[in-house]
Protein backbone atom coordinates (compact mmCIF):
# COMPACT_ATOMS: atom_id res chain seq x y z
CA UNK A 1 0.00 0.00 0.00
CA UNK A 2 2.74 2.54 0.47
CA UNK A 3 4.61 1.73 -2.35
CA UNK A 4 1.62 2.45 -4.37
CA UNK A 5 1.73 5.25 -2.67
CA UNK A 6 5.48 6.42 -3.18
CA UNK A 7 5.23 5.37 -7.13
CA UNK A 8 2.30 7.76 -7.59
CA UNK A 9 4.24 10.81 -5.68
CA UNK A 10 7.27 10.17 -7.42
CA UNK A 11 5.13 9.85 -10.71
CA UNK A 12 4.07 13.56 -10.14
CA UNK A 13 7.46 14.57 -8.61
CA UNK A 14 8.90 14.02 -12.22
CA UNK A 15 6.18 15.03 -14.12
CA UNK A 16 7.08 18.64 -12.02
CA UNK A 17 10.54 18.40 -12.68
CA UNK A 18 10.33 17.33 -16.51
CA UNK A 19 8.18 20.93 -16.79
CA UNK A 20 10.73 22.92 -14.61
CA UNK A 21 13.99 21.15 -16.57
CA UNK A 22 12.65 21.76 -19.84
CA UNK A 23 11.20 25.57 -19.59
CA UNK A 24 14.08 26.92 -16.92
CA UNK A 25 17.11 25.22 -19.31
CA UNK A 26 14.83 27.08 -22.52
CA UNK A 27 14.42 23.56 -24.32
CA UNK A 28 13.23 24.34 -27.92
CA UNK A 29 12.42 20.66 -29.90
CA UNK A 30 9.74 21.51 -32.74
CA UNK A 31 7.66 22.20 -29.18
CA UNK A 32 8.97 25.59 -27.67
CA UNK A 33 8.70 25.05 -24.16
CA UNK A 34 11.00 28.35 -24.16
CA UNK A 35 7.90 30.09 -24.33
CA UNK A 36 6.68 28.69 -21.20
CA UNK A 37 6.93 29.80 -17.82
CA UNK A 38 8.45 27.32 -15.40
CA UNK A 39 7.13 25.25 -12.51
CA UNK A 40 8.67 27.39 -10.30
CA UNK A 41 7.20 30.80 -11.56
CA UNK A 42 3.81 29.32 -11.89
CA UNK A 43 3.88 27.75 -8.03
CA UNK A 44 5.34 31.58 -6.96
CA UNK A 45 2.43 33.19 -9.41
CA UNK A 46 -0.20 31.11 -7.56
CA UNK A 47 1.06 31.83 -4.07
CA UNK A 48 0.90 35.54 -4.78
CA UNK A 49 -2.72 34.95 -6.50
CA UNK A 50 -4.13 33.70 -2.96
CA UNK A 51 -3.56 36.71 -1.57
CA UNK A 52 -5.54 38.54 -3.76
CA UNK A 53 -9.03 39.18 -3.23
CA UNK A 54 -9.06 39.17 -7.22
CA UNK A 55 -8.72 35.64 -7.55
CA UNK A 56 -11.44 35.15 -5.01
CA UNK A 57 -13.82 37.39 -7.19
CA UNK A 58 -13.12 35.11 -10.29
CA UNK A 59 -13.49 32.35 -8.51
CA UNK A 60 -17.22 33.55 -7.02
CA UNK A 61 -18.37 34.51 -10.71
CA UNK A 62 -17.55 31.58 -12.42
CA UNK A 63 -18.69 29.31 -9.33
CA UNK A 64 -22.15 31.38 -9.04
CA UNK A 65 -22.69 31.26 -13.23
CA UNK A 66 -21.97 27.31 -12.97
CA UNK A 67 -24.05 26.90 -9.86
CA UNK A 68 -26.84 28.98 -11.78
CA UNK A 69 -26.52 27.62 -15.28
CA UNK A 70 -26.17 23.77 -13.57
CA UNK A 71 -28.99 24.02 -11.02
CA UNK A 72 -31.68 25.01 -14.04
CA UNK A 73 -30.39 22.65 -16.12
CA UNK A 74 -30.81 19.72 -13.29
CA UNK A 75 -34.30 21.08 -12.74
CA UNK A 76 -35.31 21.35 -16.28
CA UNK A 77 -33.65 18.22 -17.68
CA UNK A 78 -34.27 16.01 -14.81
CA UNK A 79 -38.35 17.26 -15.40
CA UNK A 80 -38.70 17.06 -19.13
CA UNK A 81 -36.74 13.60 -19.61
CA UNK A 82 -39.26 12.14 -17.42
CA UNK A 83 -42.04 14.00 -19.19
CA UNK A 84 -40.74 13.02 -22.68
CA UNK A 85 -40.44 9.18 -21.61
CA UNK A 86 -43.72 9.11 -19.49
CA UNK A 87 -46.17 10.46 -22.07
CA UNK A 88 -46.28 10.38 -25.30
CA UNK A 89 -48.13 13.22 -26.21
CA UNK A 90 -45.81 15.48 -24.69
CA UNK A 91 -42.74 13.52 -25.89
CA UNK A 92 -44.38 14.07 -29.78
CA UNK A 93 -44.73 17.45 -29.10
CA UNK A 94 -41.33 18.43 -27.40
CA UNK A 95 -39.02 15.48 -28.33
CA UNK A 96 -38.37 16.95 -32.08
CA UNK A 97 -37.55 20.63 -30.55
CA UNK A 98 -34.68 19.46 -28.53
CA UNK A 99 -33.65 16.98 -31.21
CA UNK A 100 -32.80 19.99 -33.41
CA UNK A 101 -31.28 21.61 -31.02
CA UNK A 102 -28.96 19.44 -29.22
CA UNK A 103 -26.64 18.81 -32.38
CA UNK A 104 -25.64 22.35 -31.67
CA UNK A 105 -22.51 22.75 -29.27
CA UNK A 106 -24.03 24.86 -26.68
CA UNK A 107 -20.76 26.98 -27.40
CA UNK A 108 -21.94 27.39 -30.60
CA UNK A 109 -24.42 29.56 -29.26
CA UNK A 110 -22.55 32.47 -27.87
CA UNK A 111 -23.67 34.89 -30.48
CA UNK A 112 -27.29 34.54 -30.02
CA UNK A 113 -26.74 34.54 -26.08
CA UNK A 114 -24.87 37.66 -26.65
CA UNK A 115 -27.87 39.24 -28.87
CA UNK A 116 -30.70 37.77 -27.25
CA UNK A 117 -30.17 38.71 -23.48
CA UNK A 118 -29.37 42.05 -21.99
CA UNK A 119 -26.67 41.67 -19.84
CA UNK A 120 -23.20 38.84 -20.72
CA UNK A 121 -23.47 37.50 -17.18
CA UNK A 122 -27.32 36.15 -17.93
CA UNK A 123 -25.67 34.86 -21.51
CA UNK A 124 -23.31 33.12 -19.84
CA UNK A 125 -25.67 31.11 -17.64
CA UNK A 126 -27.87 30.35 -20.58
CA UNK A 127 -24.79 28.53 -22.30
CA UNK A 128 -24.11 27.42 -19.11
CA UNK A 129 -27.67 25.72 -18.71
CA UNK A 130 -27.97 24.47 -22.50
CA UNK A 131 -24.54 23.00 -22.28
CA UNK A 132 -25.49 20.43 -19.24
CA UNK A 133 -28.99 20.46 -19.95
CA UNK A 134 -29.11 18.15 -22.54
CA UNK A 135 -26.67 15.43 -20.94
CA UNK A 136 -29.35 15.39 -18.12
CA UNK A 137 -31.78 15.38 -20.26
CA UNK A 138 -31.21 12.24 -22.28
CA UNK A 139 -29.64 10.39 -19.03
CA UNK A 140 -33.02 10.80 -17.54
CA UNK A 141 -35.23 9.86 -20.37
CA UNK A 142 -33.32 7.12 -20.83
CA UNK A 143 -33.62 6.07 -16.91
CA UNK A 144 -37.16 6.46 -17.28
CA UNK A 145 -37.53 4.41 -20.02
CA UNK A 146 -35.19 1.43 -18.82
CA UNK A 147 -37.01 0.87 -15.72
CA UNK A 148 -38.39 -2.57 -15.02
CA UNK A 149 -42.09 -2.50 -15.65
CA UNK A 150 -42.50 -4.47 -12.32
CA UNK A 151 -42.06 -1.83 -9.89
CA UNK A 152 -44.51 0.41 -11.46
CA UNK A 153 -46.64 -2.35 -11.81
CA UNK A 154 -46.63 -3.67 -8.17
CA UNK A 155 -47.55 -0.13 -7.03
CA UNK A 156 -50.69 -0.03 -9.71
CA UNK A 157 -51.92 -2.91 -8.24
CA UNK A 158 -51.49 -1.62 -4.48
CA UNK A 159 -53.53 1.27 -5.57
CA UNK A 160 -51.14 3.30 -6.44
CA UNK A 161 -52.51 6.66 -8.47
CA UNK A 162 -50.32 7.76 -11.30
CA UNK A 163 -48.97 10.51 -9.26
CA UNK A 164 -48.10 7.99 -6.70
CA UNK A 165 -46.52 6.24 -9.26
CA UNK A 166 -44.29 9.01 -10.54
CA UNK A 167 -43.15 9.99 -6.70
CA UNK A 168 -42.30 6.47 -5.76
CA UNK A 169 -41.14 4.19 -8.21
CA UNK A 170 -40.01 6.59 -11.53
CA UNK A 171 -38.08 9.35 -9.58
CA UNK A 172 -36.17 7.26 -7.37
CA UNK A 173 -35.90 4.20 -9.90
CA UNK A 174 -34.67 6.69 -12.15
CA UNK A 175 -31.68 8.64 -10.11
CA UNK A 176 -28.94 6.38 -10.81
CA UNK A 177 -29.23 7.31 -14.38
CA UNK A 178 -29.94 10.67 -13.42
CA UNK A 179 -27.13 11.50 -11.76
CA UNK A 180 -24.82 9.64 -14.45
CA UNK A 181 -26.29 12.73 -16.58
CA UNK A 182 -25.66 15.03 -14.03
CA UNK A 183 -22.17 14.06 -14.00
CA UNK A 184 -21.26 14.34 -17.64
CA UNK A 185 -23.56 17.75 -17.43
CA UNK A 186 -21.19 19.26 -14.83
CA UNK A 187 -17.81 18.36 -17.14
CA UNK A 188 -20.08 19.69 -20.25
CA UNK A 189 -20.60 22.66 -18.03
CA UNK A 190 -16.96 23.88 -17.17
CA UNK A 191 -16.00 23.20 -20.96
CA UNK A 192 -18.90 25.87 -21.63
CA UNK A 193 -18.60 28.32 -18.61
CA UNK A 194 -15.10 29.09 -19.44
CA UNK A 195 -14.84 29.15 -23.24
CA UNK A 196 -17.98 31.54 -22.07
CA UNK A 197 -16.19 33.60 -20.34
CA UNK A 198 -13.32 33.46 -22.72
CA UNK A 199 -15.34 35.42 -25.28
CA UNK A 200 -17.47 37.79 -23.22
CA UNK A 201 -16.49 37.80 -19.74
CA UNK A 202 -15.64 40.78 -17.81
CA UNK A 203 -14.61 38.44 -14.85
CA UNK A 204 -14.09 34.65 -13.77
CA UNK A 205 -11.50 32.08 -14.30
CA UNK A 206 -11.73 31.83 -17.95
CA UNK A 207 -12.27 35.62 -18.48
CA UNK A 208 -8.38 35.92 -16.05
CA UNK A 209 -7.02 33.43 -18.01
CA UNK A 210 -7.39 34.62 -21.29
CA UNK A 211 -6.90 38.25 -20.56
CA UNK A 212 -3.66 37.05 -19.12
CA UNK A 213 -2.36 35.49 -22.20
CA UNK A 214 -3.54 38.68 -23.58
CA UNK A 215 -1.28 40.75 -21.87
CA UNK A 216 1.62 38.20 -22.26
CA UNK A 217 1.38 36.83 -18.40
CA UNK A 218 2.08 33.42 -19.14
CA UNK A 219 2.26 32.58 -15.01
CA UNK A 220 -1.63 33.69 -14.87
CA UNK A 221 -2.30 31.76 -18.37
CA UNK A 222 -0.94 28.20 -16.63
CA UNK A 223 -2.32 29.61 -12.72
CA UNK A 224 -5.99 29.93 -14.20
CA UNK A 225 -5.19 26.65 -16.50
CA UNK A 226 -4.53 24.93 -12.66
CA UNK A 227 -7.75 26.91 -11.07
CA UNK A 228 -10.01 25.70 -13.82
CA UNK A 229 -8.68 21.95 -13.22
CA UNK A 230 -9.52 22.28 -9.41
CA UNK A 231 -13.09 23.68 -9.83
CA UNK A 232 -14.30 20.77 -12.24
CA UNK A 233 -12.62 18.58 -10.14
CA UNK A 234 -14.42 19.56 -6.68
CA UNK A 235 -17.45 19.90 -8.40
CA UNK A 236 -17.70 16.48 -10.39
CA UNK A 237 -16.14 15.49 -6.75
CA UNK A 238 -19.45 16.93 -5.45
CA UNK A 239 -22.18 15.66 -7.89
CA UNK A 240 -20.26 11.94 -7.17
CA UNK A 241 -20.84 12.23 -3.84
CA UNK A 242 -24.51 13.65 -3.86
CA UNK A 243 -25.12 10.22 -6.64
CA UNK A 244 -23.77 8.08 -4.54
CA UNK A 245 -25.46 8.79 -1.20
CA UNK A 246 -28.95 8.93 -3.39
CA UNK A 247 -28.05 5.48 -5.12
CA UNK A 248 -26.74 3.49 -2.03
CA UNK A 249 -29.40 0.56 -2.66
CA UNK A 250 -27.66 -0.03 -5.96
CA UNK A 251 -25.55 -3.17 -5.99
CA UNK A 252 -22.15 -2.49 -5.43
CA UNK A 253 -22.47 0.18 -3.12
CA UNK A 254 -21.01 -0.52 0.16
CA UNK A 255 -23.87 0.03 2.70
CA UNK A 256 -22.91 2.24 5.57
CA UNK B 1 -64.90 -11.32 -3.29
CA UNK B 2 -66.10 -13.60 -6.64
CA UNK B 3 -64.76 -13.37 -10.27
CA UNK B 4 -66.71 -14.08 -13.03
CA UNK B 5 -64.63 -14.27 -16.56
CA UNK B 6 -66.82 -14.43 -19.89
CA UNK B 7 -65.62 -15.41 -23.26
CA UNK B 8 -62.25 -13.36 -22.14
CA UNK B 9 -59.77 -12.81 -25.24
CA UNK B 10 -56.43 -10.98 -24.63
CA UNK B 11 -52.96 -10.52 -25.32
CA UNK B 12 -50.12 -8.56 -26.67
CA UNK B 13 -50.12 -6.89 -30.08
CA UNK B 14 -51.86 -8.81 -32.43
CA UNK B 15 -51.70 -12.49 -31.36
CA UNK B 16 -54.03 -13.39 -28.74
CA UNK B 17 -52.93 -15.55 -26.46
CA UNK B 18 -56.37 -15.98 -24.27
CA UNK B 19 -59.06 -17.01 -26.52
CA UNK B 20 -62.52 -16.76 -24.97
CA UNK B 21 -62.00 -18.12 -21.64
CA UNK B 22 -64.28 -18.62 -19.17
CA UNK B 23 -63.61 -19.20 -15.48
CA UNK B 24 -65.59 -18.49 -12.08
CA UNK B 25 -64.11 -18.14 -8.76
CA UNK B 26 -66.02 -18.27 -5.87
CA UNK B 27 -65.50 -15.85 -2.90
CA UNK B 28 -63.20 -17.34 -0.28
CA UNK B 29 -62.11 -20.09 -2.67
CA UNK B 30 -58.37 -21.18 -3.93
CA UNK B 31 -58.41 -21.74 -7.62
CA UNK B 32 -55.13 -23.02 -9.26
CA UNK B 33 -54.92 -22.37 -13.30
CA UNK B 34 -51.95 -25.09 -14.50
CA UNK B 35 -50.79 -24.59 -18.01
CA UNK B 36 -47.29 -24.56 -19.92
CA UNK B 37 -44.94 -21.59 -20.13
CA UNK B 38 -46.83 -18.69 -22.69
CA UNK B 39 -50.08 -20.18 -22.56
CA UNK B 40 -51.66 -17.11 -21.57
CA UNK B 41 -51.60 -17.55 -17.52
CA UNK B 42 -49.68 -14.62 -16.85
CA UNK B 43 -51.63 -12.46 -19.30
CA UNK B 44 -55.02 -14.01 -17.28
CA UNK B 45 -53.79 -12.18 -13.96
CA UNK B 46 -52.99 -8.83 -15.56
CA UNK B 47 -56.29 -8.82 -16.83
CA UNK B 48 -57.81 -9.48 -13.83
CA UNK B 49 -55.65 -7.33 -12.06
CA UNK B 50 -56.69 -4.31 -14.55
CA UNK B 51 -53.28 -3.90 -15.64
CA UNK B 52 -54.28 -5.12 -19.17
CA UNK B 53 -57.31 -4.29 -21.00
CA UNK B 54 -59.06 -7.14 -22.70
CA UNK B 55 -59.98 -7.39 -25.89
CA UNK B 56 -62.85 -9.20 -25.65
CA UNK B 57 -65.47 -10.56 -23.05
CA UNK B 58 -65.88 -9.76 -19.62
CA UNK B 59 -64.11 -9.54 -15.93
CA UNK B 60 -66.33 -9.46 -13.35
CA UNK B 61 -65.30 -8.54 -10.42
CA UNK B 62 -68.00 -8.80 -7.58
CA UNK B 63 -70.57 -8.63 -10.39
CA UNK B 64 -68.76 -5.50 -11.58
CA UNK B 65 -66.87 -5.34 -14.67
CA UNK B 66 -63.01 -4.59 -14.06
CA UNK B 67 -61.72 -1.10 -15.00
CA UNK B 68 -58.18 -0.34 -14.28
CA UNK B 69 -56.11 -1.40 -10.90
CA UNK B 70 -57.15 -1.55 -7.47
CA UNK B 71 -55.80 -2.04 -3.99
CA UNK B 72 -58.64 -4.82 -3.42
CA UNK B 73 -56.88 -7.27 -5.99
CA UNK B 74 -53.08 -7.72 -5.44
CA UNK B 75 -50.82 -9.17 -7.69
CA UNK B 76 -48.11 -11.31 -6.25
CA UNK B 77 -45.07 -11.37 -8.92
CA UNK B 78 -42.87 -13.94 -9.88
CA UNK B 79 -39.66 -12.04 -9.29
CA UNK B 80 -40.69 -10.32 -6.00
CA UNK B 81 -41.46 -6.51 -7.53
CA UNK B 82 -40.38 -4.76 -4.22
CA UNK B 83 -38.72 -1.65 -4.71
CA UNK B 84 -34.88 -2.10 -4.61
CA UNK B 85 -34.56 1.41 -2.70
CA UNK B 86 -36.68 -0.11 0.01
CA UNK B 87 -35.59 -1.79 3.08
CA UNK B 88 -38.04 -4.96 3.79
CA UNK B 89 -39.85 -2.88 6.36
CA UNK B 90 -40.56 -0.13 4.06
CA UNK B 91 -41.43 -2.53 1.14
CA UNK B 92 -43.90 -3.60 3.49
CA UNK B 93 -45.76 -0.47 4.84
CA UNK B 94 -45.54 0.68 0.74
CA UNK B 95 -49.64 -0.46 0.36
CA UNK B 96 -50.60 1.63 3.72
CA UNK B 97 -48.32 4.49 3.09
CA UNK B 98 -50.18 4.58 -0.59
CA UNK B 99 -53.32 5.20 1.26
CA UNK B 100 -52.11 7.53 3.90
CA UNK B 101 -51.78 5.15 6.79
CA UNK B 102 -50.20 7.20 9.70
CA UNK B 103 -46.23 6.29 9.56
CA UNK B 104 -46.20 4.90 13.32
CA UNK B 105 -49.12 2.73 12.64
CA UNK B 106 -47.97 1.22 9.77
CA UNK B 107 -44.83 0.62 11.37
CA UNK B 108 -46.43 -1.10 13.74
CA UNK B 109 -48.21 -3.45 11.19
CA UNK B 110 -45.53 -4.06 8.72
CA UNK B 111 -43.51 -5.17 11.39
CA UNK B 112 -46.08 -7.89 12.60
CA UNK B 113 -46.49 -9.05 8.63
CA UNK B 114 -42.55 -9.45 8.83
CA UNK B 115 -42.82 -11.03 11.99
CA UNK B 116 -45.48 -13.85 10.35
CA UNK B 117 -43.43 -14.71 7.57
CA UNK B 118 -40.78 -15.45 10.25
CA UNK B 119 -38.54 -12.59 9.03
CA UNK B 120 -38.27 -10.51 11.95
CA UNK B 121 -34.86 -9.17 12.89
CA UNK B 122 -34.52 -8.43 8.82
CA UNK B 123 -36.30 -5.43 9.01
CA UNK B 124 -33.72 -2.84 7.73
CA UNK B 125 -31.76 -5.23 5.10
CA UNK B 126 -32.31 -3.88 1.64
CA UNK B 127 -34.11 -6.48 -1.08
CA UNK B 128 -30.31 -7.22 -2.60
CA UNK B 129 -29.04 -8.17 0.89
CA UNK B 130 -31.59 -11.34 1.14
CA UNK B 131 -31.91 -14.27 -0.71
CA UNK B 132 -34.57 -15.11 -3.39
CA UNK B 133 -36.93 -16.92 -0.53
CA UNK B 134 -36.97 -13.94 2.00
CA UNK B 135 -37.20 -11.66 -0.74
CA UNK B 136 -40.66 -13.42 -1.90
CA UNK B 137 -41.55 -13.60 1.71
CA UNK B 138 -41.09 -10.01 2.27
CA UNK B 139 -43.35 -9.95 -0.51
CA UNK B 140 -46.01 -11.58 0.44
CA UNK B 141 -46.15 -9.79 3.81
CA UNK B 142 -46.35 -7.30 1.94
CA UNK B 143 -49.30 -8.51 0.08
CA UNK B 144 -50.79 -9.19 3.14
CA UNK B 145 -50.26 -6.11 4.37
CA UNK B 146 -51.90 -4.46 1.66
CA UNK B 147 -55.46 -6.28 2.80
CA UNK B 148 -56.60 -7.04 -0.68
CA UNK B 149 -59.94 -9.16 -1.18
CA UNK B 150 -58.81 -11.18 -3.95
CA UNK B 151 -54.71 -12.46 -4.59
CA UNK B 152 -53.62 -12.99 -8.16
CA UNK B 153 -50.29 -15.21 -7.62
CA UNK B 154 -48.41 -15.86 -10.61
CA UNK B 155 -45.93 -18.40 -9.94
CA UNK B 156 -44.93 -16.96 -7.05
CA UNK B 157 -42.24 -19.75 -5.76
CA UNK B 158 -41.01 -20.73 -8.94
CA UNK B 159 -37.54 -19.39 -8.56
CA UNK B 160 -37.27 -20.91 -4.99
CA UNK B 161 -35.45 -24.09 -3.62
CA UNK B 162 -37.86 -27.39 -3.40
CA UNK B 163 -37.50 -26.94 0.55
CA UNK B 164 -38.40 -22.99 0.78
CA UNK B 165 -41.21 -24.14 -2.03
CA UNK B 166 -42.90 -26.36 0.10
CA UNK B 167 -42.70 -23.61 3.46
CA UNK B 168 -43.83 -20.75 1.77
CA UNK B 169 -46.28 -22.90 0.21
CA UNK B 170 -47.71 -23.57 4.04
CA UNK B 171 -47.38 -20.06 5.07
CA UNK B 172 -49.17 -18.78 2.37
CA UNK B 173 -51.92 -21.17 2.49
CA UNK B 174 -52.50 -20.65 6.15
CA UNK B 175 -52.64 -17.25 5.96
CA UNK B 176 -55.00 -17.10 3.07
CA UNK B 177 -57.58 -19.67 4.62
CA UNK B 178 -56.97 -17.48 8.02
CA UNK B 179 -58.49 -14.15 6.23
CA UNK B 180 -60.59 -16.34 3.82
CA UNK B 181 -58.75 -14.63 0.74
CA UNK B 182 -60.07 -15.45 -3.13
CA UNK B 183 -56.90 -16.70 -4.76
CA UNK B 184 -56.31 -16.80 -8.12
CA UNK B 185 -52.76 -18.92 -8.20
CA UNK B 186 -51.15 -19.61 -11.58
CA UNK B 187 -48.25 -22.16 -12.13
CA UNK B 188 -46.78 -25.02 -14.29
CA UNK B 189 -46.00 -27.29 -11.32
CA UNK B 190 -48.49 -30.10 -11.49
CA UNK B 191 -47.89 -31.08 -7.87
CA UNK B 192 -48.11 -27.42 -6.61
CA UNK B 193 -51.78 -27.64 -8.04
CA UNK B 194 -52.55 -30.51 -6.45
CA UNK B 195 -51.03 -29.52 -2.89
CA UNK B 196 -52.89 -25.90 -3.10
CA UNK B 197 -55.71 -26.20 -4.62
CA UNK B 198 -59.27 -25.84 -4.12
CA UNK B 199 -60.23 -26.75 -7.82
CA UNK B 200 -57.86 -26.53 -10.34
CA UNK B 201 -58.12 -25.19 -13.95
CA UNK B 202 -56.03 -26.34 -16.80
CA UNK B 203 -55.79 -23.46 -19.80
CA UNK B 204 -57.01 -24.46 -22.97
CA UNK B 205 -58.85 -27.97 -21.60
CA UNK B 206 -60.67 -26.24 -18.66
CA UNK B 207 -61.68 -27.46 -15.10
CA UNK B 208 -60.24 -30.99 -14.19
CA UNK B 209 -60.04 -32.72 -11.11
CA UNK B 210 -57.39 -32.09 -8.63
CA UNK B 211 -55.27 -35.16 -8.71
CA UNK B 212 -52.17 -35.40 -10.27
CA UNK B 213 -52.96 -38.18 -13.24
CA UNK B 214 -56.19 -35.80 -13.83
CA UNK B 215 -54.43 -32.46 -14.27
CA UNK B 216 -51.20 -34.02 -16.00
CA UNK B 217 -53.35 -35.81 -18.77
CA UNK B 218 -55.23 -32.30 -19.20
CA UNK B 219 -51.82 -30.57 -19.27
CA UNK B 220 -50.62 -33.02 -22.01
CA UNK B 221 -53.60 -33.03 -23.92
Amino acid sequence: MARRWVLRVVSLAAGLLLWQVLTASGVRLWLRFDQLPTAVEVAERFARQLTRAEFYGDLGSSLARIGLGFLLAAVVGTALGVVVARSRVLGDLVQPLLEVVRPIPAIALVPIAILLFPTDEQGIVFITFVAAFFPILVSTRHAVRALPTTWEDALRTMGGSRRQVLVRVVLPGALPGVFGGLSVGMGVAWICVISAEMISGRYGVGYRTWQAYTVVDYPGVVVGMVTIGLLGRVTAGVVELLGRRATRWLPGEARS
Amino acid sequence: MSVRIEGLTAGYGRSAVLRGLDLVVAEGELLVVVGPSGCGKSTLLRVVAGLLPGTAGRVLVDGVPVRGTSRDRALVFQDDGLLPWRDALRNVELPLALRGVPRAERRVRARGWLDRVGLAGFERHLPRELSGGMRQRVQLARTLAQEPRLVLMDEPFGALDARTRSAMQELVMAVLRETGTTTIFVTHDVDEAVRLGDRVVVLGAGEVDVRREAILAAVMG
